[in-house]
């Protein structure tokens, strides 16, 4: 069984300068409860991978606006301004990744694969400083695995043993983060008893989950 | 008819029955309006569901379900929810049967270019480049010119989204294919004059034998 923590709990154990990787597309699917927390510690120079920083106000968007985030590796900024200015002045080194390749990068480093091989970005200012390999006479992009410190995740129910479900649009990037985190935090809507989410309802298992947060 | 209306009437023709599509934020994603309830056709949202629905009453909106967008939808009967690596999958892997996307430029070669302009507005190409390396069909739907500069040009200036040659470009003037020998001018709307798209147009277009009137429905 974990022991669940209070979001601020679970906040402390992310020491500044950490990489994350936090799931959420717009906001949809993140962690809000342990961002909020993260936010409140006033901790900077973190590295987070995500899929876009959602906008000023929600989710990744309010570590933006912190100024707690020194590197971020997205798909997507458009819809965040503060995120764009930060990264035009300098503030945010930002890469930018195909958010197909993103998640396959993701995948990769969660899965013991050494990379992956895509068409996705050949012949555009993705393909720059990148190998390039032939396979049965197509050309594919060397790109590379991604791991991080912490994957942060935001889920619908929690069994006990950290075993996840996700609703919806809410799925996105969180199953492929829980593979890739060091150590993997998991804000359920709802703990629930054992049994509750059946087998083939878990999208999760729990032994990926190191620490379940709880409401309040 | 304004302008994104006819387009998105025109683009709505090119989808068949039982199709897989996908269509981009802004006016790709109006297409949906025009293409019957009951046709069979699955809209597929990259953020991870097939089977979009339309926008829900104010007061029945789930926060658990969006579109690429983050506005709120609905799923229809058969929806499937799914995470973002079959998401990606399901597009880079071929089954995607048309992707209708948004265009800063398109240029002779079928060469679309639209997630940057360098300086300027730096959004990322979130699904774009998958989309468009992947989808079996690539429609580019969007206004001919921009405030009176062409962005159907000779060569793209802006950085390319993919150097596949895209299917179809759809604008409120003209229905326009890339194809090896160049770009074929196969419809006008109505009322339009060959003088006015080439006037709007910088790149060489080839017009087609059986060049006909936009049909519209």
């Amino acid at each position: 069984m974990k022991a669940p923590l209070t979001a601020e709990a679970a906040a402390a154990l992310v020491p500044e300068g950490s990489s994350l990787m936090i799931g959420g597309f717009m906001g949809v699917g993140s962690p809000e409860r342990l961002i909020d927390a993260i936010v409140a510690r006033g901790i900077q120079n973190l590295t987070v991978i995500a899929n876009d920083t959602a906008m000023p106000g929600k989710g990744i968007g309010k570590l933006i606006s912190a100024g707690a985030v020194s590197h971020l590796i997205a798909s997507h900024i458009g819809l965040n301004p503060e995120t764009q200015a930060k990264m035009i002045s300098g503030e945010i080194v930002c890469e930018l990744v195909p958010q197909g390749t993103l998640i396959e990068r993701i995948r990769a480093g969660g899965v013991g694969l050494g990379g992956i091989l895509t068409p996705t970005g050949l012949g555009t200012e993705v393909e720059e400083g990148k190998r390039k390999i032939t396979v049965e006479g197509r050309d594919y992009l060397l790109e590379t695995p991604l791991k991080a410190d912490f994957a942060l995740i935001g889920a619908w129910q929690a069994d006990y043993v950290g075993n996840l479900c996700y609703l919806l649009t809410a799925h996105n990037f969180n199953p492929m983060m829980a593979l890739a985190g060091a150590t993997v935090i998991a804000e359920p809507e709802a703990i629930v008893p054992v049994g509750v989410i059946p087998p083939d309802g878990v999208k999760t298992p729990g032994v990926l989950v190191d620490h379940l947060v709880i409401r309040g | 008819m304004d302008a994104k209306e006819l387009i998105a009437r025109r683009v709505a023709r090119e989808i068949r029955p039982g199709m897989l599509v996908n269509l981009g934020i802004g006016l790709p994603s109006m297409v949906a309006n025009y293409v019957p309830a009951n046709s069979g056709v699955f809209f597929q949202a990259e953020n991870g569901v097939i089977g979009l629905g339309a926008r829900p009453p104010e007061g029945m909106e789930d926060p658990h379900l969006t579109d690429a967008g983050g506005g709120f939808v609905t799923a229809v009967p058969g929806a499937a929810s799914i995470d973002s690596a079959m998401s990606f999958g399901l597009i880079r892997g071929g089954h995607l049967d048309v992707t209708v996307l948004g265009g800063l430029q398109v240029d002779e070669a079928g060469r679309l270019a639209n997630w940057k302009v360098p300086g300027r507005m730096v959004p990322g190409m979130g699904g774009a480049m998958d989309l468009v390396t992947g989808a079996a069909r690539v429609i580019v739907a969007m206004q001919h010119s921009a405030k009176g500069v062409a962005k159907i040009v000779p060569e793209c200036s802006l950085p390319l989204t993919s150097t596949r040659r895209i299917d179809l470009i759809i604008t409120e003037l003209a229905v326009i294919e890339p194809t090896a020998a160049g770009l074929v001018l196969r419809e006008i709307a109505p009322g339009v004059t060959l003088d006015e798209i080439h006037s709007q147009t910088t790149a060489r277009l080839t017009i087609a034998d059986d060049l006909r009137e936009m049909p519209l429905g």
